[in-house]
């Protein structure tokens, strides 16, 4: 038996160790992701088509699908989570009705997400015809986004103190009008920032999206911006392989010969879209606060 | 002169604002009931899919839990097709209990260091790069998996270097932040004071952390195990990308294999709609939604456990 003392040294030192470990590892990864990826980027790179057989391709209209799939992923996902939250929150009893409806939710948000990609594919794609789409894409997304976009909204309005509501009931404000003038405005600031994380989230998801935007990217004319056009960039209905499906789909195929390098690139783009949304979450959720509530 | 009728109506009628509440709380609970009818429509539409190879194309339960090859579109010797599933059911639960034993002293060792012996190399170094680390795209764990992790299993190992030693060395490290974030919210939900007293009982750092932190948060802990698990279990791309995708029983750790996603992923795509090869596939995202039910089941019984203590 060790006495107590040594043992605490010892126990403590590989604590260290592996805290030290971990954050090799951790770094090594993201070290290898930039080192490799940094000098692929290029305006060409970003802005250029791809190329399914030739070296010197680029990422441009894969880059602009993710974006727009993101903003559309967003536009339907935020009102509905926002309206499930406030209910959830505001007028939810405590009782059978709402603890089922939060295990549904819970459930979702532990579905795996090429589950979730599946049932798209089944339900818009072939039942609702929509065809490989960035609509079909987009409600894919949404279904994802969906139970951790509305818990994070719930935790923001729960940041809220009670005597604001008390504050506006006594005024003599219906519940309803205390949320919208009172809870969300002060909620505003935690409230995007939930949004900006859960975007990074959104703009790196694959699984979900192979069987449902597709996995081709027809090419696009940025000057026509008439979204029945097929080759407009604003049609909905036109397949649209994003930046991380686009990873995924060169390394499996394996024809592209410089695939290696524009998974590398794209793995880049990726990661370097994450950190700017994780710094600009906490950057505007910071800045708003002060803003809106004169602190 | 008013009419009692209009008087009536006058005093009865909602005001502005109380049509505006009404309005306000059938729209806010609409949006809620319309995330649970999406939750009911996909258990539904896979329910229904999966259950089609046992009704429909009459495959027995046994034959496709238990049987071993797997090559929908060919009949056997007996007339009957080959759908056994078990070598993915084998490969999903071998990498995702095998990465979750490697995750987890790491995690927790990581979570502990953060928590209770550096809370400030902890909040500057390792925080912000485990929230990173959670944030990155599984495609772009699997590609650094394909151009690092393959390659070095196949220079120490030999053979194709796909497999399931390459994919839990993935998952491991995607499941790693995952767990580690959680587990420091399972210790920071340990009251101060139970250090406090452990500590002015005169016992050791370790002692307190081992006899008192970590007792007090096993119900944390395992919850974030389960839950870094449940993520193994459902992750598609990653994994299908270094697993190797040979629809057979793995020999070793390091013969390529396959996982109920990694077939999903590579099949749904090139079997006709309706067909017992596409059925058979639904079948298997059937095993894995009713899964990711368990490890739903699994937490929720963790946390009601960990409560009553």
């Amino acid at each position: 038996m060790m006495n107590p003392k040594t043992q605490n040294k010892v126990a403590i030192g590989t604590l260290y160790g592996i805290a030290g470990l971990v954050v090799l590892i951790l770094m090594a990864l993201l070290g290898y992701i930039l080192v490799s990826g940094l000098p692929q980027l290029s305006w060409h790179f970003l802005t250029a088509p791809a190329k399914a057989f030739l070296k010197g391709g680029g990422v441009g209209i894969q880059l602009y699908n993710s974006f727009y799939l993101l903003i559309l992923a967003m536009l339907i996902s935020f009102p509905i989570a926002l309206g499930a939250a406030i209910y959830l929150y505001e007028y939810a009893k405590d009782n059978w009705v709402t603890t089922t409806i939060r295990t549904a939710i819970e459930i979702l948000s532990s579905l795996p997400s090429v589950v979730v990609g599946l049932f798209g594919f089944l339900f818009f794609v072939v039942k609702l015809n929509l065809g490989f789409s960035i609509l079909s894409g987009a409600f894919a997304l949404t279904f994802f986004n969906l139970p951790l976009l509305t818990r994070s909204i719930e935790d923001s309005l729960r940041t809220i103190d009670t005597t604001q509501r008390e504050g506006g009931l006594a005024l003599g404000l219906s519940r309803w009008e205390t949320v919208t003038r009172v809870i969300l405005p002060a909620a505003v600031p935690s409230i995007l920032t939930g949004v900006i994380l859960s975007a990074g989230r959104v703009f790196g998801e694959a699984a979900a999206l192979i069987y449902t935007a597709g996995q081709s990217a027809p090419a696009l004319d940025f000057t026509d911006w008439n979204p029945f056009n097929i080759s407009s960039p604003l049609n909905p209905m036109r397949p649209a392989e994003t930046l991380a499906v686009h990873i995924w789909k060169i390394n499996s195929e394996g024809i592209m010969p410089d695939a290696k390098a524009i998974s590398s690139g794209s793995s880049a783009v990726l990661v370097l879209a994450i950190l700017l949304f994780n710094f600009a979450a906490r950057y505007l959720g910071k800045r708003l606060y002060k803003r809106l509530t004169s602190a | 002169m008013k009419t009692t009728e209009q008087l009536e109506h006058q005093l009865k009628r909602h005001s502005k604002a109380a049509k505006l509440e009404i309005w306000g709380k059938f729209i806010s609970f609409s949006a809620l009931l319309l995330i649970v009818a999406v939750v009911v429509a996909i258990i539904g539409f896979v329910a229904s899919k999966g259950l089609a190879t046992f009704f429909s194309n009459h495959v027995s339960l046994w034959d496709f839990l238990s049987g071993k090859s797997w090559n929908p579109g060919v009949t056997d010797a007996h007339g009957k097709p080959e759908v056994g599933a078990l070598p993915m059911i084998v490969g999903s639960f071998l990498i995702t209990v095998l990465s979750a034993i490697v995750a987890t002293p790491f995690a927790i060792g990581t979570a502990v260091f953060m928590n209770e012996i550096s809370p400030n190399k902890g909040a500057k170094i390792l925080q912000p790069v485990t929230e990173l680390l959670v944030g990155i795209p599984s495609v772009v764990y699997g590609f650094i998996g394909l151009s690092v992790v393959v390659p070095v299993t196949r220079a120490i190992f030999g053979g194709s270097g796909f497999g399931i030693l390459s994919g839990t060395c993935v998952l491991f490290v995607m499941i790693l932040p995952t767990v580690t974030s959680m587990s420091v919210d399972a210790l920071r939900a340990v009251p101060r004071y139970y250090r406090e007293a452990s500590l002015a009982l005169g016992a050791t750092q370790w002692q307190t952390i081992y006899k008192v932190v970590l007792r007090a948060a096993t119900p944390g802990m395992m919850t974030a195990v389960v839950f870094g698990m449940a993520r193994a279990f459902g992750e598609a791309l990653a994994v299908q990308m270094v697993i190797g995708n040979a629809a057979l029983m793995p020999g070793s750790l390091v013969d390529p294999a396959s996982t109920l996603t990694s077939v999903l992923t590579t099949g749904i795509g090139n079997t006709v709609m309706g067909s017992l090869q596409n059925n058979a596939l639904w079948s298997l995202a059937l095993v894995l939604l009713l899964m990711s039910l368990v490890f739903n089941l699994i937490i929720r019984l963790i946390g009601r456990k960990g409560r009553l203590q």
